[in-house]
C-alpha cells in the first residue's frame, strides 16, 4: 500500500514536472534554445499570487493575475535577452538565459527577502482515504489540471492556425518564414504559453506546499528540464512522459529509507544514463546534421 | 606611451608578460606577508583570488577552447576539496603534524586534483556522445550528484550536512601556493594552446566534422581537455579545503559554477589573460562587498553579475550589433587615442594570438 | 596500428574500388549499388543531377555514414565502416560542398592542423616546451607555408579564415586537405559559386597538385566545362544509381545522360 501511495503522489509531483516540461520543451522546438530562466518564471508566478493575496484574498483571481503577469514577464525576456542573439551561436543563448535567471531569483530576494513567504490560502489540504490508500485532493487536482492542459495544448497544436504555424516554425524555420509565417511572432506565442503553464505550475506546488521563496523554481525547473529531456526535449508527448517519469521515480526513492537521502542524485543519475542509452531522449528525434 | 606599448607588442612580452605579472605579483606580495606586513584580510583575499583565477582558467579550457558549455564546474572542485580535505584531515592527524606541513599538503593537492581528474574523464565520456545543451545538462546533474552524495553519505565520511572540518594552512603562505598553482596551471594551458594540439582543440569548436576529416583525434582531445581542467578544478578545490577551517557541500552548488562561468565569459570566452583578470576582479569585488552589504542587500552583487553577463554576451555575440561592434571596438579606440594607424602587416604579426583570443 | 597509412603495393590494384555500395536511410535507397574504379594518378568525375545522392557518397567513403551493404577498398584494403578520422590517416581526405574550414583559426593555422599527424610531437613534449616542439612547430609551419604557396594563398597566411574571399576559402579546403597526405583526394564540387576566372584558376591548381603530388582525385562537379575539361573518366549517377560510367566523351554524348541532366 506504502507503494501505490508512492506511485500516486509520483504522479502527482510527475505532473507538475511535465506542466513545467512543456514550457521547456516547447521553447526548444521552437526558438531551438534552452530557456534556463523558465523555473524562475514559475517563482515570480508564486510572488505574484501572494502579492495578490495581499489584496483579494481568492486563490483564483490570484492565478489569473499571476497568468498575466508571467506571460507579460515571458515576451518581454523572449523580446530584450533572447531575441538579439537569435542566429548567434547556442553557447551565447543559453548563457544568457542563465544570466536572466540568476536576475531573477536576485531580484526576488532584493524585493521580498530571503525568509520564505507562506499563502497558505492556495494550500488544499485533506484526502479521500479508501483503506490504508490515501489520495490526497491535490494529487486529484493535479492530474485533473496535467490532463487538461495536455489536451488543449494537443488541440490547439493540431486544428488552429498558430500551433500548426508553431509546428512549422520549429521544423524549418526559415522555409516556415518564407512561406509568410511570423516567426519572430510564433516564438512570442510560445514563450507565452510557456510562461502561463509556469504560473499554473507555482499553483500547484504552492497548493501542496505553501512556502515560497526566491528558489521556489530552481530546483523543480532544473529536474522539469531534465524531464524533457529525458522525454526527448521538443517533444510535448515526451515532456509528459519525462515529467511523470520522473515524479514516479523521486517518490519512490524517496518512500525507501536507504535510498530518500540520495533521490537527487538517483534523478540524475538516470537521466545522464537515459541521455547515454538515447543521446535524443526517449521520444526525440535524432537530427543528422548534413554534411 | 608608444614605446611602452610597442614593448608589450613584442612576441616574446606578449607570451611571457602574465607568467611575469603573476610571478612579481606573487613574489611582491608573499615577501610583504612573510615580513608580516600583510593583514589577515588581505592574505584571505588573495588566497580567493588565487583559486578563483585557478578555477577560471581550467573552465576557460572546457568553455572558451574547446567550445562544450560545463554547468559542475564546481562539482569538480567539490571532489578535491573534500576528497584533498578528507586526506590532509587523516594524514595531518595521524602523522601528528600541523596543517601547514608540506608533504601532506602537496601530497593532497596532488590526490584532490588526480581524483577530479578521474571524474573529469569520466564526464568527459558522455561528451563524446552529447553536444551542446545536452551535454551543459549532464554536466550540471554531475555537479548536484556529486553535491548530493558528499551531504548525505555518512557524517563520519565527510562530515554530512555540517561539513567536513579541515586542517588549515599557515594563512601567511597557502596564497603563494595558490598562485604558484596558477603559474603551472598558466604554462600548461598556454603551452597546450600554443601548439598543434591547441590548434586541433579549437579546429574541433569551429567544425567538429571538418576536424573528423582532417583526421584530427577527437575523442582523445576532448577527453584530454575534461580531464586537465577537472585536474586543476579539484587542486582548486584542495586549496579551498585548506583556506576554511569546515568545508560544506553546499557552497559547491550550481550558482557556484554559474559563477566561475560569468568569469569566462567576461573575460572574453576563450581568453586565458581575460578570465583570469575577471576571476580576480569578480574575487575581489565578491569579498569587499561581503562587508558592505549585508541582509537582502547581499544579493545586489548577483543583480549587477547577471546583468553585465547577459549585456556582455547580446553585445559580443548579437548579429544586430554587429556594425556597433566594428565601430566601436577595443582596437579601433585605442587606435584612435593613439592616432595610430595599424597596417595589415602589423596585424598579421599578432594573428596568432588573435585567433586564440576570439 | 591500424591507422598506418595505405600505400599502393602494386601498379595494377586500384586506388579506390566500391562494391556494391548502398546505403537506405528509411525507406530511401540514397545510394544503391555504386561500383567505381580509380587507378592510381587518375582525375574522376562523379556527376549527376541534385540529389543523385553525389555527396551521400562521399559520406560514405569518408565514414560520415556507414553503408547498409557493400565494400570499400582502399588500395585493396577494405576500410568499410570504419570512422571518418581513421579514414583520413588511412589515406583519403576531403573538402565540403558547404565550405568548412576553422574559421578562428589564420589561413597557415587551417594547413598546419591538416599537417598534425604528419609531424609527430605528442602533447607532453608541447606543454614542458621539448626540443620535439620547435622543431616539429617549425617544420608544420614550413610545409604549410609551401602549400600555400601552391595554391596561391602564401600571402594571406595570416589572415583567419572566414576574412578570406569565398573563393580562396575554397583553394584552402583543398590545401587543409592536402595536408593531410592523402592518397586520394575527394573534392566535393570545388568550383561551386566560382567565376569563371577563378574556375580556370583551379582547373590549373588541380591539374598542378595531380602532376607534381600525382594525386589521385575523386571529384564531384556541377560545371561541365570543368569536368569535360580534366577528367578522364565519369560515373553518372541518378537516383542514388550509376546511369553511366566510362570515359568523359563517351559518357558525355550517352542519350540517357542528356536525358537525366536536361529533362525529357
Amino acid at each position: 500500500m506504502d507503494f501505490l501511495t508512492a506511485i500516486l503522489n509520483g504522479l502527482s509531483s510527475g505532473g507538475t514536472y511535465a506542466i513545467i516540461a512543456i514550457g521547456y520543451t516547447m521553447v526548444y522546438g521552437i526558438a531551438k534554445m534552452l530557456n534556463f530562466a523558465h523555473g524562475d518564471i514559475i517563482m515570480v508566478g508564486g510572488y505574484a499570487m501572494f502579492t495578490t493575496l495581499l489584496l483579494v484574498n481568492q486563490p483564483i483571481p490570484a492565478l489569473a493575475v499571476a497568468i498575466v503577469f508571467c506571460v507579460i514577464l515571458g515576451i518581454c525576456v523572449e523580446r530584450f535577452a533572447y531575441r538579439p542573439l537569435r542566429g548567434s551561436s547556442p553557447l551565447a543563448v543559453l548563457i544568457t538565459a542563465i544570466g536572466v535567471s540568476s536576475l531573477l531569483q536576485s531580484l526576488a530576494q532584493i524585493v521580498f527577502g530571503a525568509a520564505p513567504k507562506m499563502p497558505t490560502r492556495l494550500q488544499i489540504s485533506g484526502a479521500w482515504t479508501f483503506g490504508e490508500l490515501r489520495i490526497a485532493y491535490s494529487t486529484v487536482v493535479t492530474l485533473a489540471v496535467t490532463v487538461v492542459v495536455m489536451s488543449a495544448l494537443t488541440v490547439f497544436v493540431k486544428y488552429t492556425k498558430p500551433g500548426r504555424a508553431m509546428v512549422a516554425v520549429s521544423e524549418d524555420r526559415g522555409a516556415a518564414q518564407l512561406m509568410g509565417v511570423n516567426t519572430n511572432a510564433i516564438i512570442a506565442i510560445t514563450f507565452a504559453i510557456g510562461s502561463a503553464l509556469a504560473a499554473v505550475a507555482a499553483y500547484l506546488m504552492l497548493m501542496k506546499a505553501p512556502s515560497l521563496s526566491n528558489t521556489l523554481g530552481a530546483m523543480p525547473g532544473i529536474k522539469a528540464f531534465t524531464a524533457a529531456v529525458i522525454g526527448g526535449i521538443g517533444s510535448i508527448p515526451g515532456a509528459m512522459l519525462g515529467g511523470i517519469l520522473l515524479g514516479v521515480i523521486e517518490s519512490v526513492a524517496l518512500s525507501i529509507p536507504v535510498l530518500a537521502p540520495f533521490t537527487e542524485a538517483i534523478e540524475f543519475a538516470v537521466l545522464i544514463v537515459i541521455l547515454l542509452v538515447k543521446p535524443a531522449g526517449l521520444l526525440g528525434k535524432t537530427r543528422r546534421e548534413k554534411v | 606611451m608608444n614605446r611602452i606599448l610597442a614593448f608589450f607588442k613584442k612576441p616574446f612580452v606578449r607570451n611571457y608578460a602574465n607568467y611575469l605579472i603573476v610571478g612579481v605579483f606573487t613574489a611582491v606580495f608573499g615577501l610583504l606577508s612573510a615580513t608580516g606586513l600583510l593583514k589577515m584580510g588581505t592574505q584571505f583575499l588573495l588566497e580567493q583570488i588565487s583559486i578563483a583565477v585557478l578555477l577560471a582558467i581550467s573552465l576557460c579550457m572546457v568553455v572558451g577552447f574547446l567550445g562544450e558549455l560545463s554547468l559542475g564546474h564546481a562539482g569538480f572542485m567539490c571532489v578535491g576539496a573534500f576528497l584533498g580535505g578528507k586526506l590532509a584531515q587523516a594524514l595531518t592527524a595521524s602523522m601528528g603534524v600541523a596543517g601547514s606541513n608540506l608533504v601532506v599538503f602537496v601530497f593532497s593537492l596532488l590526490v584532490g586534483g588526480l581524483v577530479a581528474a578521474a571524474f573529469g574523464f569520466m564526464i568527459g565520456l558522455p561528451a563524446l556522445r552529447l553536444r551542446g545543451d545536452y551535454l551543459a545538462i549532464v554536466t550540471l546533474a554531475f555537479g548536484e550528484i556529486v553535491r548530493s552524495v558528499v551531504m548525505n553519505l555518512p557524517a563520519t565520511l565527510f562530515g554530512g550536512t555540517l561539513g567536513l572540518e579541515t586542517p588549515r594552512f599557515s594563512r601567511k603562505y597557502l596564497f603563494i601556493f595558490g598562485f604558484l598553482m596558477v603559474l603551472a596551471c598558466l604554462a600548461v594551458t598556454q603551452n597546450l594552446m600554443r601548439s598543434k594540439h591547441g590548434r586541433a582543440i579549437i579546429s574541433i569548436k569551429d567544425n567538429e566534422i571538418a576536424a573528423r576529416a582532417t583526421g584530427i583525434d577527437i575523442t582523445k582531445y576532448k577527453l584530454f581537455v575534461f580531464t586537465i581542467s577537472s585536474f586543476f578544478a579539484g587542486v582548486a578545490g584542495v586549496l579551498y579545503s585548506y583556506s576554511q577551517s569546515r568545508v560544506q557541500s553546499a557552497t559547491f552548488d550550481y550558482n557556484y559554477s554559474i559563477e566561475i562561468l560569468v568569469m569566462v565569459v567576461l573575460g572574453g570566452m576563450g581568453s586565458i589573460n581575460g578570465s583570469m583578470l575577471a576571476a580576480a576582479l569578480i574575487t575581489f569585488i565578491n569579498v569587499k562587498l561581503q562587508t558592505v552589504l549585508t541582509g537582502n542587500l547581499s544579493v545586489l552583487q548577483n543583480v549587477i553579475y547577471s546583468l553585465i553577463l547577459i549585456l556582455i554576451v547580446i553585445y559580443r555575440n548579437a548579429p544586430g550589433l554587429k556594425g556597433f561592434r566594428e565601430k566601436y571596438n577595443m582596437r579601433t579606440i585605442s587606435e584612435k587615442i593613439f592616432k595610430k594607424k595599424q597596417t595589415v602587416a602589423e596585424n598579421a604579426d599578432t594573428g596568432e594570438e588573435e585567433a586564440n583570443n576570439d | 596500428m591500424t591507422d598506418e597509412k595505405i600505400v599502393t603495393s602494386a601498379p595494377d590494384v586500384p586506388v579506390l574500388r566500391t562494391e556494391h555500395l548502398c546505403i537506405q536511410f528509411g525507406g530511401l535507397r540514397a545510394v544503391d549499388d555504386v561500383n567505381l574504379e580509380i587507378k592510381k594518378g587518375e582525375l574522376y568525375g562523379l556527376i549527376g543531377p541534385n540529389g543523385a545522392g553525389k555527396t551521400t557518397v562521399f559520406n560514405l567513403l569518408t565514414g560520415v555514414y556507414k553503408p547498409t551493404s557493400g565494400k570499400i577498398l582502399l588500395c585493396g584494403k577494405d576500410i568499410t565502416g570504419k570512422p571518418p578520422v581513421e579514414i583520413n590517416k588511412l589515406g583519403i581526405a576531403r573538402t565540403f560542398q558547404n565550405i568548412r574550414l576553422f574559421n578562428n583559426l589564420t589561413v597557415i593555422e587551417n594547413v598546419m592542423v591538416g599537417l598534425s599527424n604528419q609531424i609527430p610531437c605528442n602533447m607532453a613534449q608541447s606543454i614542458f616546451r621539448l626540443p620535439r616542439h620547435k622543431a616539429s612547430e617549425r617544420e608544420m609551419f614550413d610545409r604549410a607555408l609551401e602549400l600555400l604557396k601552391v595554391f596561391q594563398l602564401d600571402e594571406y597566411k595570416d589572415y583567419l579564415a572566414a576574412n578570406l574571399p569565398y573563393g580562396k576559402q575554397r583553394k584552402l579546403e583543398i590545401a587543409r586537405a592536402m595536408a593531410t597526405n592523402p592518397t586520394l583526394l575527394l573534392l566535393d564540387e570545388p568550383a561551386a559559386g566560382m567565376n569563371p576566372n577563378e574556375t580556370q584558376e583551379l582547373m590549373d591548381d588541380i591539374t598542378f597538385v595531380r602532376r607534381e603530388f600525382g594525386m589521385t582525385i575523386l571529384l564531384i562537379e556541377h560545371d561541365m566545362r570543368l569536368v569535360s575539361g580534366i577528367c578522364e573518366n565519369l560515373t553518372v549517377l541518378n537516383f542514388g544509381t550509376e546511369l553511366a560510367k566510362g570515359d568523359t566523351a563517351t559518357v558525355l554524348s550517352d542519350p540517357s545522360v542528356v536525358k537525366a541532366y536536361l529533362g525529357d
